[in-house]
């Protein structure tokens, strides 16, 4: 029998910071969330690619979401479903709101206990914080190897996993061994289009919250929604010590917000002149931003 | 980050039609399949909830992805090197991406790996793709021979090639050849059984064939000696794997350039024979021929769709005299007629749809029991609604396409011209649109009988009986007045002999159209204010046009035609 794996895909809900409207910033200079649409962090979308190519390469293997969020990121495990998961779980408690990175990842690192992943797969970083500091935390937390920057992953039956790395100057092919956590750059291949059957088969895959308050789908009770069911995991479920939770465990303060103003700095006009190309050359080789 | 279906309310407006969900209910067969598949339906409002959903991923590849790489395919377009045909990267891309969504097979049934959607749904998406890359749509819509290998093949061809439609294998349909296009009864490539190999074998050549390196191909040829007409023809499909026909040479074209059209040579290619001998062309290939033709329509309105949402940016955006120059009534009024034929087209479409649709749908049934007299008598009805609506779309969408796009190409000025703006690529992808799967004439050849045995008046008098609000009762006086003056215009014209019949065909065909759409965007004004504008702007530019053929047709003594006899000496005396 082929090996098989079972991986957890980290994917958080985000405000889309790409399409900034004039609305984007409350007067007290956070975000405003209900301005902007909720999407998909877009990394953690490359993230899940990866995780389907090596279902596509080890049938069997179980790919899940844990996303940690309010109830309508449950948004989140559709989503997955749509594009080829088998599953994921919602975090989701109030005693979980007001999380920095570092209680974000005690309480997804708690969830990972419970799931018991081979492989753990996220994003680079989420585009309304941009920390990166999740993925590595997460692995810290759970005392497992860490490889960032993956751009791909060859998963193998010998117990050895090979990531490529993107960095700076080059690529970086690093091995070892499992349960490891890879966080994925957005250079690595965009995931696949939802898929059509898939999408008719889970679109009413929920959580119970949302099969209570949703009166107007008359047609649920035609399913069956044992299987269509999304668990809903809060403290309760996943144990650990309260404090280090939500707005108790995050030390981080924010100290000042400021806006900033992008401005164009001086420029310079070049031409197509052999003589401006080498001087262009030079300036570059000189100030080592290219060589 | 563009969704092309999110952005037209007019197409999902469609599927909120009265008719739909009967339409959904009688494919969905009572949605016997839900509890046997996962993915089916139970109920039609979900099946609806599906379509939207689905057309939403399809909205969003189109969007982001094939019309993406629409300028690229179109300058890289295919490669042909030792008889086998390369796709532009762009083009193997959006094949990959839409087999990934699983969108191939829309229509086939779940057995076969399909999602059992009805034609409302698969003409959406021909559409909706047609407007993303012309080009692509027509491998997107070749589809269309899973259909016909569904309705007429055996249960033991349906096994072997449907399931693969699903995955992404493509497919096409060879019927032209050097001396067989608009007449195909004079097809030579030749079909003989071999009795060692138990399968026939092709010989002959194929030309002008969309996608002709596809893996899946259905080919009409001759299975029966010293015959020379359409009823010695027969319908073939060949399997790619099974060797034997090479890609001689591949056409430099005008336009839709990222979509192979292939010479073919057979050399005893192995095929195996799709319904009964003698069959070929009189029923599988006119079956064919409509949905192809409604398939082009679909693609010509997603054409316009196009063309006018470039004129429309282009309007705002370019700055003549100190302002926008759709400040300019020159301007605002091309704008609103693009836009009202680009409305009327569509209703048109998504009518003729509807009841293609349901006579389909009670073919299916009536393959598991027996239809009520009231079904077949329904039945019967609609089949005869799609046949006569199938030939007048496919003129109407596609003449339409052809002015859309040469109006937005004119608005665009100077610029338009240069390779520098979408729509010059739009423009030379329209063009062929009212050509292939038969030409405008033809159209109007296959449309006239309508005229004169009285089915489009029929249908014209149903539309009257529709109840509109009262602020639509001068448009009504208007169109009535206008459906006089058609049946006079027709009382003329069937006085004459054939030829002056002949000779006028198109013109009434055309008023005959022109009635009609007018009435579908008046009726869709009563359930959406967003088509008033057209439906007035139609109705009124409609009356001109139909006033002008009238009063050609009225002045038209029958010897005239004399006049144009003349033309046919021209040619040989000149040489």
């Amino acid at each position: 029998m082929t090996k098989t794996f079972k991986i957890v895909v980290l994917a958080k809900q985000v405000p889309d910071t790409r399409n900034v409207g004039k609305n984007a910033m409350k007067e007290d200079g956070t975000v405003n969330r209900a301005a902007l649409p909720a999407i998909f962090n877009p990394e953690d979308m490359n993230a899940l690619e990866q995780a389907l190519r090596i279902k596509d390469k080890f049938p069997g293997t179980k790919v899940e979401l844990l996303t940690m969020g309010p109830l309508r990121a449950a948004d989140i495990i559709r989503e997955g479903y749509f594009r080829g998961a088998d599953g994921g779980v919602l975090l989701t408690d109030r005693k979980f709101a007001g999380a920095d990175t570092l209680a974000t990842s005690y309480a997804l690192s708690m969830a990972i206990r419970k799931m018991n992943p081979d492989i753990i797969i996220s994003g680079r970083q989420a585009i309304d914080g941009d920390t990166a500091q999740v993925g590595p935390q997460v692995a810290e937390k759970l005392g497992i190897p860490q490889v960032t920057y993956a751009e791909s992953i060859s998963a193998s039956e010998s117990g050895k996993i090979t990531i490529l790395r993107r960095l700076e100057r080059g690529i970086e092919e690093v091995s070892t061994s499992y349960p490891v956590l890879i966080t994925v750059n957005a250079t690595a291949p965009a995931c696949r289009p939802r898929n059509a059957k898939q999408l008719m088969r889970y679109k009413h895959a929920s959580t119970l919250s949302e099969q209570n308050d949703n009166e107007h789908n008359s047609y649920l009770p035609l399913f069956n929604m044992e299987e269509l069911t999304i668990p809903e995991w809060g403290v309760a479920d996943v144990g650990g010590e309260e404090i280090k939770y939500g707005l108790s465990g995050s030390p981080t303060k924010v100290k000042k917000i400021e806006n900033i103003v992008f401005q164009a700095k001086e420029s310079k006009r070049l031409s197509a002149s052999e003589e401006d190309i080498d001087s262009l050359f030079i300036e570059l080789i000189s100030s080592h931003t290219i060589g | 980050m563009a969704n092309f279906y999110k952005d037209n309310k007019d197409i999902q407006f469609q599927l909120s039609n009265p008719l739909m969900k009967k339409i959904v209910r009688l494919k969905e067969q009572d949605f016997s399949d839900s509890g046997k598949y996962n993915y089916a339906p139970c109920t039609a409002e979900d099946a609806i909830d599906s379509y939207d959903k689905v057309m939403e991923i399809l909205g969003e590849i189109c969007g982001d992805i094939i019309a993406a790489n629409a300028e690229e395919v179109d300058k890289v377009g295919p490669h042909h090197e030792n008889g086998r045909v390369t796709y532009a990267p762009g083009t193997q891309q959006n094949q990959d991406v839409l087999t990934q969504a699983g969108l191939y097979g829309m229509y086939l049934p779940r057995e076969y790996g399909g999602l059992n959607f009805s034609m409302i749904p698969y003409i959406m998406s021909a559409e909706i793709v047609g407007r993303a890359d012309a080009g692509f749509s027509n491998i997107w819509g070749l589809q269309d021979c899973a259909e016909t290998i569904y309705e007429f093949a055996s249960k033991e061809i349906k096994d072997e090639f449907l399931p693969r439609i699903n995955n992404g294998e493509t497919c096409s349909m060879d019927l032209t050849e050097p001396d067989a296009g608009s007449d195909l009864q004079a097809v030579m490539l030749k079909a003989t059984y071999d009795e060692k190999s138990g399968m026939w074998k092709l010989n002959g050549v194929k030309r002008f064939i969309t996608n002709g390196d596809a893996q899946i191909k259905l080919v009409l040829a001759r299975s029966e000696e010293n015959t020379t007409d359409g009823r010695g023809l027969s319908y073939f499909v060949h399997d790619q794997k099974w060797g034997g026909v090479h890609v001689r040479r591949i056409e430099n074209k005008l336009g839709i350039k990222g979509s192979p059209t292939c010479e073919l040579v057979f050399n005893n290619a192995p095929a195996k024979l799709v319904g009964e001998r003698r069959m070929g062309l009189i029923k599988y290939v006119m079956s064919l021929m409509n949905g192809a033709r409604l398939g082009v329509a679909a693609q010509a309105v997603g054409i316009s769709e196009a063309a006018y949402r470039e004129a429309l940016k282009y309007a705002n955006e370019r700055k003549q005299f100190g302002k926008a120059i759709i400040q300019f009534p020159a301007v605002y009024e091309m704008l609103s007629i693009i836009k009202a034929k680009l409305q009327a087209s569509r209703a048109l479409l998504y009518e003729t749809t509807r009841f293609v649709d349901i006579y389909k749908a009670y073919n299916i049934i009536s393959e598991n029991r027996k239809l009520t007299p009231e079904e077949r008598n329904e039945a019967k009805q609609y089949q005869r609604l799609a046949d006569m609506f199938t030939p007048m779309v496919k003129m109407t969408a596609s003449e339409y396409s052809n002015q859309n796009a040469y109006d937005s190409l004119q608005i665009h000025g100077g610029s338009g011209f240069m390779k520098d703006y979408p729509i010059e690529r739009i423009y030379r992808d329209a063009r062929i649109t009212t050509i292939y799967e038969g030409t405008s004439q033809l159209q109007v050849v296959a449309a006239q009988r309508y005229v004169t045995n009285g089915a489009y008046l029929n249908q014209i008098k149903e539309y009257e009986n529709v109840e509109l609000k009262p602020e639509f009762t001068q448009l009504k006086k208007t169109l009535v007045a206008m459906t006089e003056q058609y049946q006079q215009a027709v009382a003329i014209v069937a006085g004459g002999d054939n030829e002056f019949i002949d000779f006028h065909a198109r013109r009434l065909v055309e008023m005959a159209s022109h009635i009609v759409m007018s009435y579908l965007l008046v009726i869709d004004a009563q359930r959406e204010k967003t088509f008033e504008d057209s439906a007035v702007i139609y109705t009124n530019k409609a009356k001109a046009w139909n006033d002008e053929r009238y009063s050609y047709i009225t002045d038209f003594a029958a010897c005239d035609i004399n006049q144009f006899l003349s033309i046919k000496e021209e040619f040989s005396a000149e040489a």
